[in-house]
């Protein structure tokens, strides 16, 4: 290989780099900021030009925010929530999905046609509605409230059908000669069979509801049962001025869930490669 | 079989029933409501007609939040498309550390929106604020970003491309690992320029890639809410109220239900005509994505 094209490929990769990395700090910075200012103290924050690093590390700030709202319950009611909503998808929304992909009952089809059309309905739409209902129903600020609106999702049915579709049906044929049930089917063969695409649809869905806001907010009105991200927004409208106070909080909050992307974060790719989007 | 057929509806049942419950009986009932005015502490509804829809038509601080949403709309999908493709592109090229800057352009994808809304506001400060002070360093006196009407909403918008571009470039890149490779090599054959290789196999093969993101990124934009309530609250002088926060407060703040559901109707029907528009236009592109 001529010298002047090594040259010129090492050029260019050395500007993609320099891109990449000038993006990658742009990405990175604001949770840096985030992070130093929850350490200074609140006069500290207000000098030209800014420290990047405090001079003292003040871990006093995170006591202040803990004794100030009670984020052990909001982590509490996050996380029942959460897995209340991710153990009701991953059932539900996987015996659908079977069903979509293997059994055969007339008006299928159209019931399915329901399903993803539904997926084109904005939850701020049906909002209202639902929040009528659940006041009738009396499960507001509860966890019936939090939770039953969110147990199934149309695109996790769309994404168990197309996992399971992707299956050998000998297996089942199999099972079915020895005269086990569809229901002993789908627990003992093909359930188990589906983990990778539960796992890729349970990531999403805890996450999601970890970080979901909107709906909690209108359906929470007491502390005891605000999530971690209600949470924040009325421990922020408490302390509007106290920036490293609301950094602490905003750290508590985003750690965990950074901590469990890093170690999820494979599904994430899996699964879009699973809802089969191609190029 | 008969068998077969029982197991199939029991199966589909929980999941029927909870979609008749929350996605079609709601619309049923929010039109039901639009008709009504229905306030949310006024004990008993009454019949008004097409009044609230009228009333629609007449409402020039709805009218605003649906300009705002247009507004963001159009500013921060196309540019996010092409910021995205472009840092895609530059990642999947051989010999690049492809995992670690996915990852890392996918952390504020994942976090929670309320805390990236509070450290925004505090990098938006405009006397202390880290962008104020990295323009002051180019010579530039930064505006108060969220406190002046001319600057807020842009600065919303910033914040949501910041947030939603790993999201754009994840997707993009898993378009292009299903280029196939003899493409690329057949055209260094023929002696094409890098500018030539994007433009005439790249872009024409990520066309249905493009097709989603603009679909799901105008549905994403009409949809913005938490950044607005945690940062502005719709202010200053409206500038930042857009649509889901308009009627969020007019439902759960004013209480008025009954017109808060013809907006929320005038929403779905935005939305739903935007993207049946663009399925129409891109048809062969999302044609390829459903199977």
């Amino acid at each position: 290989m001529p010298v002047e094209v090594q040259v010129g490929r090492l050029i260019s990769k050395a500007l993609c780099y320099i891109v990449l990395v000038f993006g990658g700090i742009l990405m990175v910075l604001p949770f840096w900021w985030m992070f130093v200012t929850s350490f200074k103290l609140p006069e500290e924050v207000f000098t030209f030009p800014p420290d990047f690093f405090p001079s003292v590390w003040h871990w006093g700030n995170y006591l202040e925010v803990v004794k100030a709202v009670p984020f052990g319950r909001f982590f509490l009611n996050t996380f029942i929530v959460s897995s209340v909503v991710t153990v009701g998808n991953l059932l539900l929304c996987s015996m659908a999905g079977y069903a979509f992909a293997r059994l055969k009952f007339s008006g299928w089809e159209l019931i399915f046609w329901l399903f993803l059309a539904s997926m084109m309905i904005p939850g701020q739409v049906t909002m209202i509605p639902v929040f009528v209902l659940m006041a009738k129903l009396g499960w507001i600020d509860t966890y019936l409230g939090l939770t039953v609106p969110g147990l199934v999702g149309a695109y996790g049915i769309f994404l168990m059908r197309q996992y399971f579709l992707s299956l050998p049906i000998d297996l089942e044929n199999a099972a079915r000669c020895e005269g086990a049930t569809e229901w002993q089917i789908f627990c003992h063969i093909m359930f188990p069979l589906a983990r990778p695409a539960l796992a890729v649809l349970g990531v999403f869905t805890f996450m999601g509801a970890w970080t979901d806001f909107l709906w909690p907010l209108l359906m929470t009105n007491s502390m005891n049962m605000r999530t971690l991200e209600v949470g924040l927004s009325v421990f922020r409208s408490q302390y509007t001025v106290n920036w490293p106070l609301q950094m602490a909080g905003s750290m508590i909050i985003q750690t965990p869930i950074i901590i469990l992307f890093l170690l999820t974060q494979k599904y994430f790719t899996r699964g879009i490669a699973l809802t089969g989007i191609k190029g | 079989m008969k068998a077969e057929r029982t197991w199939g509806y029991l199966f589909v049942l929980p999941a029927f029933a909870h979609l008749l419950i929350f996605a079609v009986w709601p619309i049923f009932f929010v039109s039901y409501m639009s008709l009504f005015k229905w306030e949310l502490l006024g004990g008993k509804a009454d019949f008004i007609g097409f009044t609230n829809f009228l009333r629609l038509t007449q409402d020039t601080a709805f009218f605003n939040a649906l300009k705002n949403s247009l507004i963001f709309t159009l500013g921060t999908v196309p540019i996010s498309l092409v910021i995205s493709l472009a840092l895609a592109s530059i990642m999947a090229r051989p010999a690049i550390a492809t995992h670690l800057f996915r990852t890392v352009y996918f952390l504020p994808v994942v976090t929670s929106t309320v805390a990236v809304a509070m450290v925004f506001s505090w990098i938006y400060h405009p006397e202390f604020g880290l962008l104020n002070y990295g323009l002051r360093l180019f010579g530039v006196k930064g505006p108060n970003w969220l406190g002046d009407p001319r600057f807020a909403l842009f600065a919303l918008m910033l914040m949501t491309i910041w947030k939603g571009l790993g999201y754009q470039v994840v997707i993009y890149l898993a378009g292009l690992s299903t280029i196939p490779n003899e493409i690329y090599e057949a055209a260094e054959i023929e002696g094409i320029n890098p500018w030539q290789r994007f433009w005439y196999i790249t872009f024409p093969l990520l066309k249905p890639t493009t097709a989603f993101l603009a679909v799901t990124g105008v549905i994403g934009s009409f949809q913005v809410f938490t950044s607005v309530y945690t940062m502005t609250e719709g202010g200053p002088l409206r500038s930042t109220d857009v649509v889901v926060y308009h009627i969020f407060r007019n439902a759960f703040e004013r209480f008025h239900l009954g017109y808060a559901s013809a907006q929320a109707l005038f929403l779905f029907a935005i939305i739903l005509g935007a993207t049946l528009l663009q399925v129409r236009l891109l048809r062969k592109e999302v044609a390829q994505l459903a199977c």
